[in-house]
């Protein structure tokens, strides 16, 4: 019998928050209160001043493998995850081979079965991401494969995502849509505006993203399908989803850490640490976005953690690939933007419902993650300390890669521990394996 | 000021002073023995990207007039085009000890990611659409030596005529030709004008007849004709029919205003043949200028430290 | 020195400049950037005036010789103007005050550009002293001791020493 005992925390969950330490025997918990003691041999965690909570989950991170593991792998990924606070990862499916069979989602499964985060898998939409033909839905669904997407690129071809959306019903998956228009887009290298004007750089404009934002909401409505917009940028894609729920229909959306805290005024030194797709859009399209997620429109913080290696980082900035990691600064970075300063735009309760049990939900994931912290669930949490100060460094982040654009960055807030299934991950800020 | 990557970096004066100091290296280079020994000693590379002999060896000529010496990398290989070992390569170059490296690249913002990773003095000698300064500074020399007197610029009226979304050397003109206090027109069709001017000091006119009478100096840009596979304007001819500076066109100018180009010129269409030899284009000084006003800039990074100003009481 | 004594000093050099080389014949003044420049023209008359020969006279402006580039502010003030090849001419320098010598030797450095010169001479109005160099004037309008902090300044109204401030 192991036992974990989570010693003067507060509990924060879907249900409220309360002043209670957790005890947590073989992998679930066992109780939860202000009274309650450790068992002997319990190893004890501190948590006085810190939140428990459960879990983070992200609905959007590239593990690279198979293909690209010298950028990542499911396991140093999953360090990083764990450090970051998540106990569960959805895997995105643009590895090389592209996770578009049973056969990859099978791989891709076994490489995270024993990491430090539980590794769910996405697949693709179509068949190699080529936007020409459907991807084996089913067969992938029947191996517990939930999220479908074509992410790093979205399906051009509406009479195709339409398809996919009604063949998808049956199936009690999501789609999710990486919303770009390849021929607006094309060459681009940031938001166009006043910045890639300046900067002389050819730019995508945020008609690039809400023509398919508009697209699949319509194509939702007729077919009655199950939506999520990944990644959402700008100011009109807010508003569209925000009338479309309205409407009652079943869409769901996420942002980006770095959408809610950076604007295309960054790239003026052509770094490619913050080149990114979407790309980071203007003042107004950063408040809209974090007006969403205040107001719920956005449903989750997701990281898209697109790890790349140095090499690949330093190429010109049109040349290099666009994306961040994240995994390490999304909870920190996410607080210190949304909760703390002159006028917080959110409650740290709402934070945590939009990295844990509102993604749990989307992702398929409640019966293991997201909470309630109670007796009887499988015990995947995290101790968050709010007001810990520190600096992003990022030679000291696990994560293979180095691309962040937070480097040297004051952040407020840090993961103390991380519990994944009842086995302490991270204790004190310090991963275990 | 250590390294040139934008006109923004030398700001109203250190323009002037430039311009004042070229005064200097144009003596300097109608003498016999055209050099100084003012750099001897230092080590000047020359790191192109992007193919263009004539400014690069401009750069050379400049930096052996300065007694420094040069090196010469032209890596226009495709291996290297693709961005493999941008860093390596610069760092190899740096590893041999220089005080300066000239960069000309095709994707904007190298200058300023190399300036990140090694330590000498860099020139932005070219960097995609976004600035070209040096091309910059010896317009507005020429601007200067054709008007005569020191500040010619107050007032002056400059049209910048063609594809100025994409070009670098429209960008640092804006920036150079403003800062002098000149005011600037650009006058383009709304395709090859760039996406926003939010906060750039000029004018815009898709119109170029209208524009004529009233300016004092006119800048014409190359048209690239890859460019109409973009569908930014639909063929060269009517291209040239609507933007070129025909003969006619330039017949309706001030008799004392200046005609210019930065090279190399497309006769017939930006530019007609019998345009580029009228006595008021300042084309070929414009060339001839390139060298002096390099050396200048090279004097002034690696040369001249910042004068202190120094007071003297009587006793 | 009084403006006087400066008038006279310059008479005094420009009949020793024509007493050492017998004659006017073949003699080109230059004046060094930028204090030596007027001096120059102020020989030049004073040879005019005295002997009725016209001299010619050009300036020099030693920026780019100079052996402490990079260490200390030298952008050149003005423009040289040597438009003639010096080959088989004396050269008389003209500057106001002779310090170091280091200014000299770049100017011998920049004259070696422009020809050969038979012979180069040096006239200065005020030597202060601290020589780092083998060179010394050749006319000299007087010599003064001085501090090495001190500043000498030298114009048709006379010579003032004074104490440098640095803004």
């Amino acid at each position: 019998m192991s036992e974990l005992f989570l010693a003067g925390g507060t509990v924060l969950d879907a249900t409220g928050s309360r002043r209670a330490h957790v005890r947590v025997v073989d992998g679930l918990v066992a109780e939860t209160g202000e009274g309650i003691e450790a068992g002997s041999g319990a190893r004890i965690l501190d948590a006085s001043g810190s939140i428990v909570c459960p879990g983070l989950v992200d609905l959007h991170t590239h593990l690279r493998q198979p293909g690209n593991e010298e950028a990542e792998t499911v396991e140093s990924g999953s360090r990083a995850g764990a450090l970051g606070g998540y106990t569960a990862l959805v895997a995105m499916p643009n590895t090389d081979p592209p996770i578009d069979s049973a056969a990859v989602v099978r791989q891709v499964l076994e490489l995270g079965r024993f990491s430090l985060c539980e590794v769910a898998v996405a697949g693709t939409i179509t068949v190699g991401r080529g936007g020409e033909r459907l991807a084996p839905l089913g067969e992938m669904a029947d191996l517990g494969v939930r999220i479908f997407t074509d992410d790093g690129a979205g399906v051009q071809d509406g009479r195709l995502m339409r398809r996919a959306l009604e063949y998808a019903l049956p199936l009690g998956v999501v789609l999710a849509q990486h919303c770009e228009d390849a021929a607006l887009a094309a060459g681009s290298v940031m938001n166009e505006g006043e910045w890639s004007s300046r900067l002389g750089l050819p730019g995508q404009p945020a008609e690039a993203e809400e023509l398919m934002v508009m697209r699949d909401i319509a194509l939702a409505r007729m077919t009655g399908g199950r939506l999520h917009f990944l990644h959402l940028s700008t100011t009109a894609s807010v508003a569209m989803v925000r009338a479309a729920k309205a409407q009652g229909l079943a869409v769901t959306a996420e942002a980006t850490p770095h959408h809610l805290a950076l604007t295309e005024s960054s790239l003026s030194g052509y770094d490619p640490n913050f080149k990114v797709n979407p790309p980071l859009r203007t003042e107004r399209d950063r408040a809209a976005v974090r007006r969403g997620l205040a107001d719920g429109v956005i449903d989750a913080i997701a990281t898209d953690h697109a790890p790349h290696t140095q090499e690949a980082k330093e190429m010109p900035l049109d040349q290099a690939p666009p994306g961040m990691v994240g995994l390490e600064t999304a909870l920190a970075v996410a607080h210190t933007e949304l909760c703390c300063g002159e006028g917080p735009v959110m409650a740290v309760a709402d934070l945590m419902a939009a990295l844990t049990w509102r993604p749990a939900a989307i992702a398929g994931l409640r019966a293991r993650h997201g909470g309630p912290v109670e007796a009887g669930r499988v015990a995947n949490l995290c101790v968050f300390d709010t007001t810990a100060r520190w600096r992003v460094d990022p030679e000291l982040m696990a994560t293979r890669s180095r691309n962040t654009p937070f480097g040297g960055r004051e952040l407020i807030g840090r993961i103390r521990h991380t519990i994944r299934a009842g086995e302490a991950v991270v204790i004190d800020g310090q991963a275990q394996r | 000021m250590t390294s040139l990557l934008a006109v923004e970096d030398l700001g109203a004066r250190g323009i002037r002073e430039v311009l004042r100091l070229t005064d200097s290296f144009v003596e300097v280079s109608e003498r016999a023995i055209p050099r100084v020994p003012a750099l001897r000693g230092r080590t000047v590379a020359t790191v192109f990207f992007e193919d263009s002999t004539r400014t690069r060896l401009s750069f050379e000529t400049a930096a052996k007039r300065l007694s420094a010496d040069t090196m010469t990398f032209s890596v226009s290989t495709s291996s290297v085009n693709k961005g493999e070992s941008l860093r390596d390569t610069v760092e190899t170059v740096a590893a041999m000890g220089i005080d300066a490296m000239i960069v000309r690249h095709r994707s904007a913002g190298v200058p300023w990611q190399v300036s990140r990773w090694i330590d000498a003095s860099i020139i932005n000698a070219g960097d995609g659409w976004h600035e070209h300064p040096t091309q910059a500074l010896l317009d507005c020399y020429t601007v200067r030596q054709a008007l005569g007197g020191d500040d010619p610029f107050p007032g002056l009226r400059v049209a910048i005529v063609g594809d100025i979304k994409h070009s670098r050397v429209a960008r640092s003109n804006v920036a150079a030709f403003s800062a002098l206090g000149a005011s600037v027109t650009l006058v383009a069709p709304p395709t090859l004008l760039p996406p926003s001017l939010e906060g750039w000091p000029v004018e815009v006119s898709h119109d170029l007849d209208a524009v004529l009478a009233e300016t004092d100096v006119i800048y014409l840009l190359r048209i690239q004709a890859e460019r109409i596979n973009e569908a930014l304007f639909p063929s060269l001819r009517e291209y040239a029919s609507r933007y070129g500076m025909t003969r006619e066109r330039a017949a309706r100018l001030c008799p004392s205003a200046l005609i210019m180009h930065p090279g190399p010129m497309n006769r017939g269409v930006e530019i007609a043949a019998e345009v580029t030899s009228l006595p008021n284009s300042l084309i070929t000084r414009q060339v001839t200028n390139g060298v002096a006003v390099r050396m200048a800039v090279l004097f002034r990074l690696l040369g001249a430290a910042e004068a202190s100003e120094a007071l003297v009481a009587h006793v | 020195m009084t403006a006087e004594d400066v008038s006279r000093a310059t008479t005094r050099i420009a009949h020793e400049v024509a007493e050492r080389n017998h004659g006017l014949d073949d003699l080109v003044l230059v004046g060094l950037q930028t204090g030596g420049v007027p001096l120059a023209r102020r020989v030049a008359d004073a040879l005019e005036t005295a002997y009725g020969q016209s001299v010619p006279v050009g300036s020099l402006d030693v920026a780019f010789y100079r052996d402490d580039i990079g260490l200390r502010p030298v952008l050149p003030e003005a423009v040289t103007n040597i438009p003639w090849d010096l080959t088989g001419l004396t050269v008389v320098l003209v500057d106001d005050v002779f310090f170091t010598g280091r200014t000299v030797r770049a100017a011998l450095n920049a004259l070696a550009d422009h020809g050969r010169a038979r012979a180069v001479q040096l006239a200065v109005m005020v030597d202060r002293g601290h020589r780092e160099l083998p060179i010394r004037p050749d006319f000299v309008g007087k010599n003064l001791p001085t501090r090495r902090d001190e500043m000498v300044d030298v114009s048709e109204s006379g010579v003032m020493l004074g104490d440098v401030v640095v803004k």
